[in-house]
């Protein structure tokens, strides 16, 4: 325990780092997990089955695969890049179909009634999607994006056992290794701090879930 | 809102030209971009002076050709990897039968412990896992990996089938009770296969996960199929073939995961039809996403029955 108490200042710099890979690939992964959702419900068949075949290779590919590409492969094509940098676009690339799919769950989970009378009103698409599907989609795709970030909070561990990122992972192995005799209490601390991410966000799409099943 | 059509105009000729023409344009944009990229790899590049031959050199791919290249990355790589998912898979099932069955238990001491157990587990990363069991536990990498694995999915699967408990109707408990079974066999021979039923689909494709998880056993020095052709042979070879083992593990990592995803979605699908007729659901492809739903359902389920007592 007093290992923990004395590396606190450590696990706080850990911690920072998570939290900036969380916000920094979390927002990369919505900026293009929206394309992909878009060309996803497009009217143009060719981007429908680009964003298709990406999300279907990309969800099944396991994440240290694709960290480790932009990590070691990357390097040896001759592009320099940072680590961390490297660590945000694998983390991105990695989480965006899954955002894709959370989108598009929502756009599906609107009522098709919905549409039709917003086009017997004579809306046209663009005007369909933005004023009457994607509103209500919002408040549906809340609670499976927040989800798909706890899953992001918890894949940010790869880039540091992987990387050269000290995070919160990396931090956890570096103070275990260093002391070998209070490797419990020391990655109990890590632990805790993960939780202190993971629980309350899913309490939170738990209850907005749950607001959501009981309003439908 | 499946059918999308609804949402612009049965195209006529104008628009099914202008839609064909940027399908058309969209993707010869993309096979130039592919096209670039294969190009850039393909370039030989000057590093200090000496020049490497480019990515699709065949002096970067001639390893393929070695059987016991084959050899090693099959029975070993391939090997390990499957070994690692289908124990852990097994273990991690019937660590959630177990969980489901004490987080639905009636009596407070159980339950209430169990379900801070799940979300302590289903909060943490599996990678973190791993390292605690190692380095705790001292199980050599193979347990650790496969514990890991079997405890944070069998949380996961727990938390499934209870919510599959909760959602089932309530008139099959009475019935089992009505005709004199105890309140344990009505949930052992009544709602407990019924809820195994409902959320096979979920629990198969939480097991497309575990697979892609055994990968993280790279990180803890397990000796799965990433280990073995980026280190082990990657260092045996030479830093020459690295992009060549990268791709080998790729393609092999796809064809497993893609393969058992399609049976995923077979079962999702077939499911569907047997047990609710005309109510065929989209197969959850994103397990969580769909463990989402079904325990909002059983907390609301929960909440209203609570209301009307």
């Amino acid at each position: 325990m007093d290992v923990v108490i004395a590396n606190l200042p450590l696990y706080l710099e850990g911690f920072a780092v998570t939290l900036l890979l969380l916000g920094v690939s979390g927002l990369g992964a919505l900026v293009l997990g929206t394309i992909i959702a878009a060309m996803r419900i497009s009217p143009i068949a060719t981007l429908r089955g680009i964003a298709t075949v990406y999300t279907e290779i990309i969800r099944n590919t396991p994440l240290t695969l694709v960290v480790l590409f932009s990590v070691v492969i990357v390097p040896l094509l001759g592009a320099r890049v940072p680590f961390l940098l490297s660590g945000f676009i694998a983390l991105a690339v990695y989480t965006s179909p899954f955002v894709a799919e959370a989108l598009r769950s929502g756009i599906n989970g609107v009522p098709i009634g919905q549409a039709e009378a917003a086009r017997s009103l004579g809306l046209g698409f663009g005007q369909s999607v933005a004023l009457v599907i994607f509103p209500q989609a919002f408040r549906m795709t809340i609670p499976p994006l927040i989800n798909v970030f706890i899953a992001l909070a918890k894949n940010t561990s790869v880039v540091g056992g992987v990387g050269f990122v000290t995070e919160l992972f990396g931090v956890g192995r570096t103070l275990a290794n260093a002391h070998g005799n209070a490797v419990i209490a020391i990655l109990i601390g890590v632990a805790f701090f993960y939780l202190v991410v993971t629980v309350p966000l899913g309490f939170l799409a738990t209850q907005l879930e749950r607001k959501w099943v009981v309003q439908r | 809102m499946s059918g999308s059509s609804v949402l612009f105009d049965a195209p006529g000729p104008r628009a099914r030209r202008l839609s064909t023409i940027l399908s058309w344009v969209s993707g010869v944009l993309v096979l130039g971009a592919v096209a670039w990229g294969i190009m850039v790899l393909n370039a030989p590049r000057e590093s200090g002076g000496i020049t490497l031959p480019g990515m699709f050199d065949p002096s970067r791919w001639d390893i393929l050709a070695d059987p016991e290249f084959w050899n090693f990355v099959i029975f070993t790589g391939v090997w390990n990897t499957l070994r690692a998912a289908l124990v852990a898979a097994v273990l991690a099932v019937a660590l959630g039968v177990v969980l489901s069955l004490l987080r639905s238990s009636p009596i407070g001491w159980i339950r209430i412990p169990t379900a801070v157990l799940i979300e302590f587990f289903r909060g943490m990363p599996v990678l973190l896992m791993m390292l605690f069991i190692l380095l705790v536990a001292g199980t050599g990498q193979y347990w650790a990996v496969v514990a890991a694995l079997a405890v944070y999915n069998g949380a996961l699967i727990g938390e499934a089938l209870r919510a599959g408990l909760v959602a089932l109707p309530r008139g099959q408990r009475e019935a089992a009770l009505s005709v004199g079974m105890r309140p344990l066999q009505s949930k052992m021979l009544v709602e407990f296969p019924q809820a195994f039923r409902q959320m096979l689909p979920i629990i198969v494709a939480q097991l497309v996960v575990l697979l892609k998880d055994t990968s993280l056993g790279y990180i803890v020095g397990y000796q799965e199929l990433l280990r073995v052709t980026l280190n082990n042979l990657g260092s045996f070879y030479g830093n020459r073939y690295l992009f060549t083992l990268w791709c080998v593990a790729f393609i092999l990592y796809l064809a497993m995961n893609l393969s058992l995803s399609w049976f995923a979605r077979w079962l999702g699908r077939r499911g569907d039809h047997r047990y609710h007729p005309g109510k065929a659901g989209p197969a959850p492809d994103d397990p969580s996403q769909a463990l989402l739903v079904a325990d909002a359902k059983a907390a609301a389920r929960e909440s209203e029955s609570a209301t009307r007592l």
